[in-house]
């Protein structure tokens, strides 16, 4: 605990701070990116992209070893990953396009044949029995203990640069994922807006394969979004409130990892950006399931106070037990089960605001169809006061206002 | 002769098995544009071997095959509940699910201890078919030595039950498969539920992925699913004949796969093998792009000459 506090201060010597600190970055700039990636639907290319990653990789390790004597060189390894991932959107997008199958069967069919490809160069590394060849294993679920300094600088800069490109570009890439066809038309390159998007994507996958690996790294980029997504709709604040989520999950799954053995760091990191995903489904005011717990309840309370109060203008038992209490508890009814004053007064106003609502609907059926709130609120709440005083008019022609209760007793 | 018997033969048995069974299901899972289901359910049941494992403390256990199918369909429960509720698009929500169910297999994994034992994350990613054994192996005769094949590895029992479940729910429900896959208004219509049906598939599946798991391990079960039915849909489109076609592409695929990994580099002159499981994705994965390339029908090389015919005509 006490070393987990340590790091999450950054107080747990200089290299781990260094990993928390890219990892924070890495997250900002994958839950950025993300949010296009979410809008524009194309979350699990990133799948493929992810574990296309893993040939290019060793066969960068297996080039740099025979012709310049030494693999484990973090930046020629990444351009191996990048090369092959390339090739393999590419490959996606062929399969799509010129045979019959579908997007989902191109994605699985690239990832796990590349990724095949990948095993059989890593057992050709593990027969060439060369020192250094532990560190792939990082590559596929993450490893930042033993990560070395130059490579956790190399990390944080380049998830930096990522970031950046992201949010310098972040009004076209809204065009292109709400109107591709307007983004055409204001002279915007949509196809090499899309690449870049894409280039972007695999960028930070290739950053992130050492902290997260490639099995995991799609989660950061796909689950801030997705929780960010139930805070709001305004773009530039989704990929704000997207960027924090990934940067916080991620600097606090680095620093849990830092603190004990045995602790994956990809894992964690996914772990951590999952709660935040629960606590943000749970209590977002806009689509959380206690918002939406809250306003049904709201919903059914109005509903059923207006039914109970109706019931007693019409003098009808009310015999429902959450009406009844309902009413009990806003002192519209007695333990008795007997209207109180109270009541009997509210009822009556009740009742007229509901023949308004009739009325309303007998002379403009359309509108009141549209209308969200028909009878749930009072009328002069809805409506605007002259339709709301015709409306009167119409119902009562003789009586000026505040009429007798019940007046007019059409019903 | 008796060192393939005992090494080689049970290697093949496993792969070629494990093909069997997830490349038929594949099928359906390609006809219904759900072939990352595959791909999630692969993700998702490691938690759930993971803790079966834990319980009943030997691999290939049932116990094992109960926690990945209760994993699974807690997964496309969590999917629909994700989508439904947070209005996001099913890959994102499938996303979700099987990134975090995954991480935690793999935290439990490493925490409990399990890890390095019976059970690591480099055989749950990997898969270990090598270790398939058959030591009371001495002669062919054996094979129809009914005490003999008793000793066969455990593995290889498990994946002979599941493909024997695997073809009999095929056989038995191929009607419904069918009209449910192509059809799935006229399937609700005819009285039977499309999406019991499909809850029904996705646990096959499971089961199909936790028992080629241990030989293949998880991610090359999403080659065993997608491309032999890929290669097939790309020859056929009778959906009898494609069923056909992808058994016999993902058993060929097991064997070649494996006597390229085992016999591949020594006839080249080296003195090591590759990741068998790795090879058979990948041959998986050669018969798809030949398949997309020179099927009679619907392969681009055969439809450009067709197209440069027409236009010359």
């Amino acid at each position: 605990m006490e070393q987990f506090f340590a790091a999450l201060t950054l107080s747990a010597g200089y290299n781990t701070a260094l990993v928390c600190v890219g990892a924070a970055l890495l997250g900002a700039a994958s839950g950025a990116i993300g949010v296009f990636v979410l809008l524009r639907k194309r979350t699990l290319v990133s799948d493929a992209v992810s574990h296309a990653t893993l040939p290019g990789v060793a066969l960068a390790f297996i080039i740099a070893q025979v012709y310049f004597g030494s693999g484990r060189s973090l930046p020629v390894l990444l351009v191996g990953a990048a090369v092959s991932a390339g090739i393999g959107v590419l490959a996606v997008d062929w399969i799509k396009t010129h045979t019959r199958l579908t997007e989902d069967a191109a994605i699985g069919t690239v990832l796990s044949t590349f990724f095949a490809v990948g095993m059989v160069l890593l057992t050709i590394i593990q027969s060439m029995s060369i020192a250094g060849q532990a560190g792939l294993e990082g590559f596929l679920l993450g490893a930042t203990s033993g990560m070395l300094k130059s490579e956790a600088m190399t990390i944080a800069v380049a998830a930096g640069l990522v970031g950046l490109a992201v949010v310098l570009r972040m009004k076209e890439f809204s065009l292109l994922c709400f109107d591709e066809g307007f983004a055409a038309a204001s002279g915007y390159n949509v196809r090499w807006l899309d690449r870049t998007l894409l280039l972007l994507l695999l960028g930070i996958v290739v950053i992130g394969l050492k902290t997260v690996g490639l099995v995991l790294i799609i989660a950061l980029a796909i689950i801030p979004p997705v929780a960010a997504r139930f805070w709001t709709d305004r773009v530039p604040v989704l990929v704000a409130i997207a960027a924090g989520i990934g940067a916080l999950g991620s600097y606090i799954g680095a620093a849990l990892s830092a603190s004990a053995p045995n602790m994956p760091t990809g894992g964690l990191i996914v772990l951590v950006l999952f709660s935040f995903f629960v606590v943000s489904l749970l209590i977002s005011p806009v689509r959380g399931i206690l918002a939406a717990a809250l306003k049904h309840y709201r919903f059914q309370r109005i509903v059923h106070l207006r039914q109970g109060l109706l019931a007693i203008a019409h003098d009808e038992p009310v015999l429902e037990p959450l009406t009844r209490s309902i009413l009990r508890r806003g002192g519209f009814m007695g333990g008795d089960g007997q209207p109180t004053v109270k009541g009997q007064s509210e009822a009556r106003l009740i009742e007229r605001d509901q023949k308004l609502w009739n009325l309303y609907r007998e002379m403009h059926p359309e509108e009141s169809h549209a209308l969200a709130d028909w009878s749930l609120k009072p009328i002069g709440e809805v409506l605007p006061a002259d339709t709301v005083k015709t409306l009167e008019q119409e119902l009562t022609p003789h009586v000026v206002r505040d009429g007798l209760p019940g007046a007019g007793g059409a019903n | 002769m008796d060192i393939f018997l005992q090494f080689d033969l049970p290697s093949i048995l496993l792969g070629s098995l494990a093909a069997l069974a997830c490349g038929l299901l594949g099928n359906f899972l390609v006809l219904r544009k759900q072939a990352l289901m595959g791909d999630a359910i692969s993700h998702v049941v490691l938690p759930g071997i993971v803790l079966g494992f834990l319980f009943s403390h030997e691999t290939g256990s049932w116990a094992m095959m109960i926690g990945a199918g209760v994993a699974a369909i807690v997964a496309v429960l969590l999917i629909e509940l994700i989508r439904r509720i947070g209005n996001v698009e099913p890959g994102a929500a499938m996303g979700v699910v099987f990134t975090t169910m995954f991480a935690a297999g793999v935290v439990i994994l490493e925490q409990t201890g399990t890890a390095g034992v019976h059970l690591d994350v480099e055989h749950a990613l990997y898969g270990n078919l090598e270790s398939a054994i058959w030591l009371d192996a001495y002669t062919l005769s054996d094979l129809w030595n009914l005490q003999a094949l008793a000793t066969l590895p455990e593995s290889i029992k498990q994946l002979f039950v599941v493909n024997v479940l695997v073809i009999a729910f095929v056989v038995l429900f191929f009607k419904e498969l069918k009209i449910s896959s192509f059809d799935p208004l006229l399937s609700a219509s005819l009285g039977f539920s499309p999406k019991w049906l499909g809850l029904a598939l996705i646990v096959m599946v499971a089961i199909a992925a936790v028992a080629a798991f241990s030989a293949v391990g998880s991610i090359l079960v999403i080659a065993m699913f997608i491309c032999p039915a890929a290669t097939a849909r790309m020859l056929t489109d009778s959906l009898k004949m494609q069923l056909i076609i992808s058994g016999i592409a993902s058993l060929s695929a097991g064997l070649l796969g494996y006597l390229l990994a085992a016999f591949g580099p020594g006839m080249l002159g080296y003195e090591f093998s590759v990741s068998a499981a790795g090879m058979i994705a990948v041959v998986a994965g050669l018969q798809q792009v030949l398949a997309m390339l020179f099927a009679p029908h619907y392969g681009v090389v055969m439809r450009k000459r067709k197209q440069r015919a027409h236009a010359a005509a």
